[in-house]
């Protein structure tokens, strides 16, 4: 028997690989009330940029300020979108909208309060960025927000459309 | 055997090869985590640090989840060897702390859990299973969780389960059994001529029920039986208009004598109701809650962080400086209180005469909690069976907390931004009790001044100032009047963080209890850090000191006491 199960995997293992990791499939509202699943906004073609935050936290809401010094040119560059997911619970939820409007931010804004989303994206904490690509693969991340960090960030996109 | 098993090889490489010459095969996705933390302890008379049997405290944590195509599952390893300190003691030993499986149709609008999960019925005032680490607060429901939706317009969640209590070696559920049904409604998708409208209406509906063996108890002679079955429900509504949102919600929970209420009879309720919205480029929230007697677990004779299976949020807002966030954090009195917060933001535009180059943010945030407003009833015997009685959803008489902080955002300069706040705080003490060394209202009035600068490229030097000055009570002594300070008095702390994008950073924090009326306990609390981080991977080390303080979420705190040595966090994600 434990030939078998050698034979079988050997066998498969030669053109066998597991994937990368994907965006997983998670209902979340956005701040228009309506219910929007994180897998069905990426991998339509132009890559995305997942940010895990929540209104508590500054080094998010740095990261999140400062992308927005560039995002306008990273749209033209290379299309990416960027989604933008609160980890606030029923605590600080209701705060989100109208802090959102307070800081100009351009992104889909989607909530996660119960952090189901986080928790299948493997997020321990937050800031966590996730780039992924045009097909919906994550290929690059980064937990943690420290200034310029965007520049590395903006070197993975141009690889991306290069 | 041996050439059965080569024939098969011999097929199977055979149609792998044929069907892989243009796509290789997908053994699916495995992704996880892993989140470490060890501590060394040594003695520090000065703060009360005192070193644990083990020396040293270790958890670690690690996810696994393998995906493929509709079908998920996934474990978490836990160690706790020993737990460090702060932590429940008696989470002990190394095992599977959590572990699922799941299957999800979304065309068929199926999803189906069993094994552990985690969830929320609504705003989580009726149902909440969560984990918050930091506390060793962990509810997870163990059992079966099915999503139904029929039609794009209603999601049906029915939940069926035990809930985790415990820890030693591997996971040790609690007693009762957790039953529970949520529906919610998108009125936009049931009416076709509304599915494009502004305007939003999501309507939800829980009942949950909680099974415990029953039993009897006397008090003043009488002979009371306890409920074996305790049922409970909520409805809401969830409303939006373009920018504007707004949520109301009721919740009633039947009699459940409990640990918490002292055993008596009375009925649970809740009511919050929020509007939020903007007036151009101001943008508000208003958020009132009242909560009567709703604390819910799936043990009735438990208390504090052990099996809730509701959570009743805190009014204030989550402060993110650390004096502020804390010495004096609030939590929600569980057993009943009446609170409000409103919310102010404004953003002064960029380029124009106040806002300065880049814009500028300013924010005022109010909240308050009151004991609810009950009156006692006329009846002795009511009253010893039911308590007090909710007279109106307005405040009572008792301050628990009252928080005003005002806050400042500008970006000066391409390389320095800066941020100002100006807290004030009255803090009851024996509704939430957070310290020993005080009875009473602390007034306290805190101020931070955070800046940042931006040295090279990728380079950054980031730091904090942060007082905080306590009122004064007349106290006489040997007939002399004297002014002492309020609980440990007077605090300064300051931060200064340098770090080298993407990989690097060092810190420093230094809190001072400057004005401590008792002079021994003037004492510097500096602690040191740094730590690289390479993509999701994350290590830190740290030395100094650890100020005890108290970490509260929910209706409930910890204690961490004082301690003092070497600290390694390590996390990973893949």
């Amino acid at each position: 028997m434990k030939h078998l199960i050698l034979a079988v995997a050997i066998t498969l293992g030669f053109n066998a690989k597991f994937d990368a990791q994907t965006v997983a499939s998670v209902d979340l509202k956005n701040l228009e009330g309506m219910t929007v699943n994180p897998s069905d906004l990426v991998g339509n073609g132009n890559p995305t940029i997942i940010c895990f935050w929540a209104t508590w936290c500054s080094p998010c809401k740095r990261e999140l300020n400062n992308y927005m010094d560039y995002y306008a040119d990273w749209q033209d560059e290379t299309g990416v979108e960027l989604i933008a997911i609160s980890i606030d619970d029923s605590r600080s939820m209701s705060r989100v909208a109208p802090f959102v409007m307070s800081t100009g931010w351009e992104y889909e804004v989607l909530l996660d309060p119960a952090r189901d989303f986080a928790r299948a994206m493997q997020v321990i904490n937050v800031p966590h960025t996730f780039l992924v690509n045009a097909d919906g693969k994550v290929i690059w991340t980064h937990n943690n927000y420290a200034e310029g960090d965007e520049e590395e960030l903006y070197e993975e996109l141009l690889k991306l459309v290069e | 055997m041996r050439g059965f098993v080569f024939i098969l090889m011999f097929v199977l490489f055979a149609a792998n090869s044929a069907q892989a010459q243009n796509e290789e095969k997908s053994l699916g996705v495995v992704t996880g985590n892993v989140s470490v933390l060890w501590q060394s302890y040594q003695e520090d008379s000065l703060i009360g640090a005192v070193v644990p049997p083990s020396k040293t405290g270790f958890n670690a944590y690690s996810n696994v989840i393998y995906t493929q195509g509709n079908f998920s599952a996934g474990i978490r390893y836990e160690s706790y060897l020993n737990s460090v300190l702060g932590f429940p003691g008696r989470f002990t030993g190394t095992g599977v702390g959590y572990r699922f499986a799941r299957y999800e149709d979304r065309e068929r609008g199926i999803d189906v859990t069993i094994g552990n999960f985690y969830e929320q019925f609504g705003n989580g005032i009726l149902f909440r299973s969560y984990e918050a680490r930091d506390l060793g607060l962990d509810n997870a429901m163990d059992g079966i969780r099915l999503i139904l939706t029929p039609i794009e317009a209603l999601r049906v969640k029915i939940v069926y389960g035990k809930q985790r209590l415990d820890f030693n070696d591997g996971l040790v559920n609690g007693d009762g059994i957790v039953r529970g049904i949520n529906t919610e409604l998108s009125i936009n998708d049931l009416f076709k001529g509304f599915k494009d409208s502004k305007f939003r209406i999501n309507p939800e509906f829980s009942f949950v029920s909680r099974f415990q063996e029953g039993g009897q108890f006397v008090r003043d002679d009488i002979l009371f039986d306890l409920p074996q079955n305790v049922a409970g429900w909520d409805a809401g509504t969830r409303f939006q208009y373009g920018t504007w949102s707004g949520g109301l919600n009721y919740t009633y929970k039947i009699n459940d004598p409990s640990a918490d209420n002292g055993y008596i009879y009375n009925e649970g309720q809740a009511l919050t109701y929020y509007l939020s919205g903007n007036i151009k480029k101001l943008s508000f929230l208003l958020h009132k809650s009242t909560s009567d007697n709703m604390s819910f677990r799936s043990d009735r004779d438990l208390l504090l962080f052990d099996s809730p299976i509701n959570n009743i949020p805190a009014i204030t807002k989550p402060h993110t400086y650390n004096l502020a966030a804390t010495l004096y954090p609030y939590a929600t009195v569980i057993t009943g209180e009446s609170s409000f917060r409103g919310e102010l933001y404004y953003s002064l535009p960029r380029g124009s005469k106040l806002g300065g180059k880049y814009g500028t943010k300013l924010s005022l945030v109010f909240a308050t909690a009151y004991s609810p407003d009950r009156i006692a009833r006329a009846d002795s015997i009511d009253q010893l069976m039911y308590g007090s009685e909710l007279n109106s959803w307005g405040f009572g008489e008792t301050l628990n907390v009252q928080d005003i902080s005002f806050e400042f955002d500008r970006k000066f300069t391409k390389n320095f931004k800066a941020k100002a706040m100006y807290m004030n705080l009255k803090f009851n003490t024996l509704s939430t009790p957070v310290t020993t060394d005080y009875k009473g209202i602390v007034d306290a009035n805190i101020a931070v001044l955070e800046t940042q600068f931006k040295t090279k490229k990728r380079q950054s030097l980031r730091t904090e100032l942060q007082v905080l000055i306590t009122g004064s009570d007349s106290v006489i002594t040997d007939g002399v009047l004297n002014m002492v300070k309020q609980d440990k008095g007077d605090w300064a702390t300051f931060v200064a963080e340098y770090t080298w994008s993407p990989h690097w950073f060092v810190g420093i924090i230094d809190q001072y209890n400057f004005g401590n009326h008792d002079e021994s306990k003037r004492i510097h609390y500096l602690y040191g850090s740094a730590g690289y981080i390479s993509g999701p991977h994350r290590l830190s080390i740290g030395y100094g000191k650890r100020r005890e303080g108290i970490f509260c979420v929910g209706g409930v705190c910890r204690a961490v006491p004082a301690s003092n040595g070497f600290e390694i966090t390590f996390t990973s994600s893949f």
